[in-house]
C-alpha cells in the first residue's frame, strides 16, 4: 500500500514539474536572452543557459529608449481598457436580458450566441478592413477598438447568460415585490451576484484584445497607433535582422506580470466557467 | 415551467410598493429590448454584414486597388484558388494540424487538470507557471518559440548536443541542428507544440471548472468500493467532465483552426508552401497580394468545418437535453 502511494507521489511532482516545465521553459528562455551580451548570445559553444559574459541592462534600454515599445505598450494598455469598458457595457445587459426578460428563446439562445464567437476573425477580417477604411478609422487604434468587441461581445455574454441563469430568481422577484424595479434590480441584486462572472469577463476581454494579431497587422500600418502584437514584431526584425534581446525582454515584460496577475486570479477564473453549458434551463 | 409575462405581470401586481413606478422601466419586454439592442445591433454590424460582404467578395473581382463589388464572376475566384499548388498544402495543414492539437491537447488538459484539482504546496507558483503562455501576446509569444527553435542557437539542439543526440555521428546528426522550421514536417509538428502550449491554459481553466463541481461523494464511493485510479479517472470524472471537455477543446481548436499567428511568425508557409494553411494563405493572397476576393474566397473554405463544428456543439447540447 505504501508503495504504491510512494509510487503516485512521484508520479504526481514528476507530471507537474514536466507540465510546468513545457508551459514556462519559452518565457525562462526569453529572460536569459533579454539579459545577455551579443558576443555571448551569438557562439553556438557556449552554455545558452548560463552568463559567460556578465549580464547587460543594455538590451532593455535599447527597447525603451530606441525603439517605439512604450508607445506600443501604451496603445495596447489604452485599447485593451477601453475595449474592456465597450464589452461590459454592450455584453452585461444583453445577457441579463436575454436570461430573465425575453422569455423561452432568450434563455435558449446561448448557442446561437457561441457560434458567433467561432466565426474566426481570418473570415472577417478582409470584409472588416473594407470597413473600417470606408468609416475612416484605419490606422487608428480606433479601428481596432471597433472590431475588438466581435470577439469579446459574443464570449462575454455567452458567460454572463449562463450566470445570470443560475442565480435563483426568487431572489430577484422578493425585490420586485418590495417594489424594486426591474432595472433596479439588475444593478441593486443581479450584479452583485455576477461578479466572479464580470471579473472573468474583464480578464478575457482584455487578454483577447492584447493578443490579437491579424485585426493588429492588417488595420494599423503607423507606427504611432500600432499595438505591442503587431508593433514589436515589425519593428524589431528589420528584414534578416532580429533584435533577439530587444524582442524576448519586449515580450517578457509584457507577459511575466500578467502571468503573475492571471495567475493569482486563477481561482476566480476558474469558478468564473462554473455555470452552465450551452444547453436546456433546468425545468 | 413559469411563464415569464404571467410572472412578470405578478411581480407588477404587487408592486405597489413605497414609490408605485409603473414607468417603462418595469416593462420586462420593453427593458429587455432596450438592454439587449446595442449588443444585437453592434453584431449584426461588425459580424453579420462583413460575413455576408466575405460571400459577396468571394464571388466578386474586387482588388485592394479596387476594393467595391462591382463585378459577379461566380465560382472564378474559388475555382483559380483551389487550382494553385499552394491550395492542397493549406488545406491538408489546416486539417492535420488541428487534428493533432485537438488529440495532443485533450490529454494534456485531462493530465492537467487531475493534477491541479488537488491542493498541494506552491499551487500558486505552478498556477503562474501554466498560465503564462497565455498571458503572453500570441504574436510575441510565436517570436518566443522562433527564437528558441533557431536554426543556429537554439538552446534545445545545445542539450541534444551537449547530451550527444544531436551533432556527427549521432542518432540525429549528422548535422548540428535540427532546422526545426526549414522541414516539412518537423516545422507542422513545432505549429502544433505552440498551439497546444498556448492554449492548454484556457482549456486547463475550462475544465478545470467541471473537475471541481464533481461532488466529491462519487470519488469517496468509488474509493470505498475500492476502484483503482484509472477506473475513476475513466468511470467517473470523464464521464462527468464530458460536456465541458468538449466544448472547451472544440473552442480552443477552432480558435486555433482560424489563427494565422503562430505560422505567420514562424515557418511563415514555408518552405514553399509545405508549411501553408487556410488562414495564412487567406491573408497573404487577399491582404498582401492585393487580391480581396481570392482572399475572401479561401477563408470561406474555413466555412464547412466550422458548420460542422456547430453541428456537433448543436447535438452534444441537445443530447444532454434528452437525458
Amino acid at each position: 500500500m505504501r508503495t504504491t502511494s510512494a509510487f503516485r507521489t512521484v508520479g504526481f511532482y514528476t507530471a507537474l514539474v514536466l507540465l510546468c516545465l513545457f508551459a514556462a521553459f519559452p518565457a525562462l528562455w526569453m529572460v536569459i536572452t533579454a539579459f545577455k551580451q551579443n558576443t555571448d548570445l551569438y557562439d553556438p559553444n557556449n552554455n545558452p543557459f548560463l552568463f559567460n559574459l556578465p549580464p547587460t541592462l543594455s538590451n532593455i534600454e535599447f527597447l525603451f529608449t530606441q525603439t517605439n515599445f512604450p508607445i506600443f505598450l501604451w496603445n495596447s494598455l489604452f485599447i485593451g481598457v477601453v475595449v474592456v469598458v465597450i464589452t461590459l457595457v454592450l455584453a452585461v445587459p444583453a445577457a441579463y436580458s436575454l436570461a430573465r426578460l425575453m422569455g423561452h428563446w432568450g434563455e435558449h439562445s446561448s448557442i446561437a450566441i457561441f457560434l458567433v464567437y467561432l466565426i474566426p476573425p481570418t473570415l472577417l477580417f478582409i470584409p472588416l478592413y473594407e470597413i473600417v477604411t470606408a468609416l475612416g478609422v484605419a490606422n487608428t487604434v480606433w479601428s481596432l477598438i471597433l472590431v475588438y468587441p466581435t470577439i469579446t461581445v459574443p464570449f462575454c455574454t455567452w458567460l454572463l447568460l449562463s450566470f445570470f441563469r443560475s442565480i435563483p430568481r426568487e431572489v430577484e422577484e422578493a425585490a420586485l415585490t418590495d417594489g424594486c424595479s426591474r432595472v433596479g434590480v439588475f444593478f441593486r441584486v443581479a450584479l452583485p451576484l455576477a461578479v466572479r462572472g464580470i471579473t472573468t469577463c474583464i480578464v478575457f476581454a482584455f487578454a483577447l484584445s492584447l493578443s490579437d494579431y491579424i485585426y493588429a497587422a492588417v488595420f494599423v500600418s503607423s507606427t504611432a497607433s500600432r499595438t505591442v502584437s503587431a508593433g514589436v514584431p515589425t519593428e524589431l526584425i528589420r528584414g534578416d535582422i532580429y533584435y533577439w534581446q530587444a524582442l524576448m525582454a519586449a515580450t517578457a515584460i509584457v507577459g511575466i506580470p500578467l502571468a503573475v496577475i492571471y495567475g493569482l486570479l486563477f481561482d476566480w477564473l476558474v469558478r468564473g466557467f462554473q455555470v452552465e453549458l450551452p444547453r436546456s434551463p433546468r425545468a | 415551467m413559469r411563464n415569464d409575462k404571467t410572472l412578470a405581470a405578478a411581480g407588477k401586481r404587487k408592486a405597489p410598493g413605497p414609490r408605485a413606478r409603473i414607468g417603462i422601466a418595469d416593462r420586462d419586454g420593453i427593458v429587455g429590448t432596450i438592454m439587449l439592442a446595442p449588443a444585437v445591433l453592434y453584431v449584426v454590424a461588425l459580424v453579420a454584414v462583413p460575413f455576408f460582404l466575405a460571400i459577396a467578395l468571394s464571388v466578386s473581382d474586387a482588388t485592394v486597388g479596387d476594393p467595391a463589388i462591382h463585378h459577379f464572376v461566380g465560382l472564378a475566384n474559388f475555382i483559380s484558388v483551389v487550382r494553385e499548388s499552394a491550395f492542397l498544402f493549406a488545406l491538408r495543414n489546416s486539417i492535420i494540424v488541428t487534428l493533432a492539437t485537438l488529440v495532443l491537447l485533450t490529454v494534456l488538459t485531462i493530465v492537467l487538470v487531475e493534477l491541479l484539482a488537488r491542493p498541494f504546496p506552491g499551487k500558486r507558483l505552478a498556477e503562474i507557471l501554466i498560465i503564462l503562455p497565455w498571458a503572453m501576446p500570441a504574436a510575441l509569444a510565436a517570436v518566443g518559440w522562433l527564437w528558441l527553435l533557431d536554426s543556429e542557437f537554439s538552446p534545445i539542439d545545445w542539450i541534444l548536443r551537449t547530451v550527444g543526440l544531436l551533432g556527427p555521428g549521432s542518432v540525429l546528426g549528422p548535422a548540428n541542428n535540427l532546422y526545426y522550421l526549414g522541414r516539412e514536417w518537423l516545422g507542422l509538428g513545432v505549429i502544433v507544440v505552440i498551439n497546444v502550449w498556448r492554449t492548454l491554459p484556457l482549456s486547463a481553466v475550462i475544465v478545470l471548472a467541471g473537475r471541481t463541481a464533481i461532488p466529491n461523494e462519487l470519488f469517496e464511493q468509488a474509493a470505498l468500493d475500492g476502484a483503482g485510479y484509472f477506473r475513476v479517472l475513466f468511470r467517473i470524472t470523464l464521464p462527468a467532465l464530458g460536456i465541458l471537455l468538449t466544448v472547451a477543446i472544440l473552442f480552443t481548436v477552432l480558435v486555433i483552426f482560424g489563427d494565422m499567428t503562430v505560422v505567420a511568425l514562424t515557418t511563415r508557409g514555408g518552405p514553399g508552401y509545405t508549411t501553408e494553411v487556410l488562414p495564412y494563405w487567406a491573408y497573404l493572397k487577399g491582404i498582401q497580394g492585393g487580391a480581396l476576393s481570392q482572399g475572401a474566397a479561401i477563408a470561406l473554405f474555413l466555412f464547412p468545418v466550422l458548420l460542422a463544428a456547430s453541428v456537433l456543439v448543436l447535438r452534444i447540447a441537445y443530447r444532454r437535453e434528452g437525458a
